[in-house]
């Protein structure tokens, strides 16, 4: 990510310069900052509904309900977690659940959930657990149903019949799904494991 | 198909209430005090926010200045002659590149498709697989990463990337068999 970020930016001025458009790569800073703000303060709301709605499903125990009746597919993905934190088997079923249905908006409060459950069992807290790498190759390949907004922009363009792309895309991202979750499964034994890191009862290093 | 699309936009529309009305009904059958419980939880959300803040700005500020940048454009200019010797049309690849790096980025790249070409092209075909089969891998590493603190990111990116490549070669796969 260092060296991904330090090459975006870097190539950008440099490329910027050459092409004459430094002022627009100048003014992007601006009104990218200003965007991430938008973003935030956006699924700021979502984001506090969700953890309202998502403690009461805790307290009356759905949440560990979920992950009892997902238990075959957790073990086989989580192993690590489904032994030691229920809770995080289910915010990953909400979270999956909900961008395969296209609600991104909620998805990723759930998502947050999960990474914050997942972080308590972790080993080192600065590094990614097995666990978090799956539930981010999950996430980060995309799986979902119907592409409304793909459908939404051919209609717009005029197209006679923008469902027909539904079928192909769900082979794709099907595809790229399971792409993903063996990818991650092949990557965690050749990485190195991680180390232990000392942690105090606030779960922080 | 239309039966196939209309159900599921039912189950779409139906999923959100479905879930609060269950949630909300089994903790009143359970006696969780639901108001009580709800804002506790609810309170962690601003603070979740404020965390991701940061990675938030930095992944959005780095696209948006490569976007700006034409460096994009110069990519797809020397690579057409490649991609049309294997029967690609060269406007599919700044899509591939930024459906990685930003949403809002690839939606705009692909309108852009959908205005210059005729709507029912291959072209336009292949550019709705490809949208619609990804997830802004640089995005949601950034945040969920972000919001607990992990700085080590181990094979997480490489997978996510290795993913999307994945689904680019299976979006050409696949628009090639369909259209």
């Amino acid at each position: 990510m260092n060296f991904i970020w330090l090459f975006l930016i870097i190539v950008s001025i440099i490329f910027g310069a050459i092409n004459g458009k430094l002022n627009d790569v100048v003014n992007s800073i601006m009104s990218g900052a200003e965007l991430s703000i938008n973003i935030a303060i956006g699924i700021t709301g979502v984001m506090v509904f969700w953890l309202g709605i998502m403690k009461i499903a805790e307290k009356s125990g759905l949440v560990e309900k979920i992950s009892e009746i997902l238990k075959p597919f957790a073990e086989f993905l989580f192993p690590e977690a489904y032994e030691k934190n229920k809770k995080a088997i289910g915010n990953i079923a909400m979270n999956f659940s909900a961008n395969a249905l296209g609600l991104s908006n909620a998805a990723t409060p759930m998502g947050l959930e999960a990474m914050k459950e997942l972080q308590r069992i972790n080993k080192d807290k600065t590094s990614a657990s097995d666990s978090m790498c799956m539930l981010l190759a999950m996430n980060t390949a995309g799986f979902q149903l119907i592409p409304a907004t793909v459908i939404a922009v051919l209609a717009a363009s005029g197209s006679g019949n923008p469902t027909e792309i539904i079928i192909p895309t769900l082979l794709v991202t099907s595809f790229a799904f399971l792409s993903a979750i063996f990818t991650a499964k092949i990557m965690q034994r050749f990485f190195p494991p991680q180390n232990e890191t000392e942690v105090n009862e606030n779960g922080d290093v | 198909m239309e039966m196939f699309k209309h159900a599921l936009d039912i189950i779409s529309l139906w999923a959100l209430p479905f879930i609060i009305l269950l949630i909300l009904i089994t903790a009143y059958i359970k006696k969780v005090p639901v108001y009580e419980t709800f804002v506790e939880g609810a309170k962690e959300g601003v603070n979740t926010t404020l965390r991701i803040v940061p990675y938030l700005t930095a992944i959005i500020v780095a696209v948006a200045m490569f976007r700006a940048s034409g460096c994009l454009d110069f990519i797809t200019l020397h690579c057409s002659g490649f991609l049309s010797k294997i029967h690609l049309p060269a406007e599919i690849l700044p899509l591939a590149i930024v459906r990685s790096l930003s949403g809002s980025a690839a939606l705009g790249v692909f309108s852009d498709i959908a205005a210059q070409n005729p709507v029912d092209s291959f072209t336009v075909k292949l550019g709705a697989i490809m949208l619609g089969s990804s997830e802004t891998t640089f995005y949601v590493l950034a945040v969920y990463f972000g919001s607990v603190g992990i700085k080590k990111y181990r094979y997480a990116l490489a997978t996510g990337l290795i993913a999307d490549f994945a689904g680019i070669i299976g979006a050409i796969i696949v628009a090639t068999l369909f259209f």
